[in-house]
């Protein structure tokens, strides 16, 4: 049975969450990617005040498509994570504690996540058709010049990922492809 | 000579860059549910699941299959007795540019690669000319995702590498992919010509038919003979395991030079789209 999150996500409920686990989260994520990360890690280097609250908050890296009339969001999957390694551990520093992503990650992303509290989770790549259902509302709070770059605020219902890096570093792309490689001798 | 206007082509690649975006081709449909049957690890066969009930809705409803609806990769061949009247690649940037805008797809090209503004209609596509004989123009749109596309690899590998050297340099790429270019992967490989022909190559046989095989059957062994190598290492769809790590692999081969052999791969994700139209 999948576990159901709710948002925020405190650093309580990021230790309950263990590598491999399914996960419905419903609540409040924002997108980011490549440059609105850049742009939120300038803010922090210069001490400035951030356009959303990233304690406890899930970024969800994603560019949507466009939405049609009368829909909330277009098709919405995750977006390659690596891309972000140099800006996460910046904003994990900063209290957040979740990422919505696919792909791997790297030694200094997971050694912020083990230091701080936070957990990695993915979602279907290439299934954004699919995952645009579970987004309900979707606004954009900052950078609109970015176009599908822009950071939006979303509310999300049963959104599925599965546990892909735990705060304590155990990594599924790692164990699930060993599992099956082992039983497939 | 026949002559096309440059409106047709405009409107023909309009409807392409939205067809090819909402719905995914048959014969990597049938791929991914073939694997679907024949896949046991029960996580892999649910992200299988999933990938055929995401392109079943993006079908019904019109919708993007993939929010990343690419680079537009234009491949035009080209009758040498076709008279385009009007600008035939202005033609083309404003089909992308119309599809794109109408079809409420993604506008995912920066118009430079380190100032990095966006050109906010997707434009300019990326066109391949081939001028064949005859007084027909085919159009083939394949919109490209850049987490395929960045994953992607070219070497310039000594003759004395050989076959083996070309095998491996496969594996590794794959390997070294490993989740992020969302598995199942088509693996397009271009072998001989020059750095840049081999590249062009790679891309090129992303858009063959998955159940089309390279026609020179030692190729064609190789083609089926690394799909297994692929499916032994145990990545699996999106990495966490199983034996769908690929669905096919199209190699395209040419001459080159005494003292080279340029090997290029070009990774497609699961969304292989293409769509061709001729006129």
């Amino acid at each position: 049975m999948p576990i159901s999150i709710t948002t925020p996500l405190t650093r309580e409920k990021v230790r309950n969450l263990k590598s491999g686990d399914s996960c419905l989260i419903s609540g409040v994520i924002y997108t980011a990617r490549d440059a609105a990360h850049k742009r939120l890690c300038e803010l922090v280097a210069q001490g400035k005040e951030l356009p959303l609250d990233v304690k406890d908050s899930i970024i969800y890296f994603v560019g949507p498509t466009p939405a049609r009339p009368g829909e909330a969001i277009g098709s919405a999957g995750p977006t390659t994570s690596y891309r972000m390694d140099a800006y996460s551990p910046i904003l994990i520093a900063e209290g957040q504690t979740g990422m919505i992503g696919k792909g791997k990650r790297s030694p200094e992303v997971i050694a912020a996540m083990k230091e701080h509290g936070a957990v990695y989770f993915g979602a279907i790549g290439g299934c954004g058709a699919l995952l645009s259902n579970c987004i309900k509302k979707a606004e954009v709070i900052a950078y609109d010049d970015l176009g599908a770059e822009a950071i939006r605020r979303l509310e999300v219902e049963n959104f599925p990922v599965i546990v892909i890096i735990d705060s304590e570093g155990n990594n599924l792309y790692e164990t699930g492809r060993a599992a099956y490689l082992a039983q497939n001798k | 000579m026949r002559t096309i206007s440059a409106e047709k082509v405009t409107e023909v690649v309009r409807r392409l860059c939205i067809n090819a975006n909402c719905h995914l081709p048959q014969d990597v449909k049938d791929r991914i549910e073939s694997f679907h049957d024949a896949e046991k690890w029960p996580q892999a066969k649910e992200i299988l699941e999933r990938i055929m009930e995401n392109y079943q809705m993006a079908d019904e409803g019109d919708r993007p299959i993939c929010q990343d609806t690419g680079l537009a990769c234009v491949f035009v061949k080209i009758g040498q007795e076709v008279h385009v009247e009007g600008n035939l690649a202005e033609a083309i940037h404003e089909g992308v540019r119309q599809g794109y805008t109408d079809g409420y797809l993604r506008k995912s090209v920066v118009r430079d690669p380190l100032d990095r503004v966006n050109t906010g209609d997707n434009t300019p596509a990326m066109i391949y000319y081939d001028i064949v004989p005859g007084d027909k123009l085919e159009i083939t749109v394949a919109p490209k995702g850049a987490g395929s596309e960045n994953m992607s690899q070219i070497r310039m590998l000594k003759p004395s590498d050989g076959l083996q050297g070309v095998k491996d340099f496969i594996l590794w790429a794959v390997e070294n992919a490993g989740p992020n270019p969302c598995p199942p992967i088509v693996v397009g490989v271009g072998v001989g010509g020059t750095f840049d022909k081999a590249a062009f190559l790679a891309k090129k046989a992303l858009t063959r038919d998955l159940n089309e095989h390279n026609p020179d059957p030692f190729w064609a062994d190789l083609e089926k003979e690394m799909l297994e190598k692929i499916n032994e290492l145990g990545i699996g769809p999106q990495g966490l395991g199983g034996l769908t790590t690929a669905l096919a692999v199209n190699i395209e081969q040419m001459p080159t030079h005494i003292a080279a052999l340029p090997v290029a791969i070009n990774i497609n994700c699961h969304v292989a789209r293409h769509e061709k139209e001729v006129l």
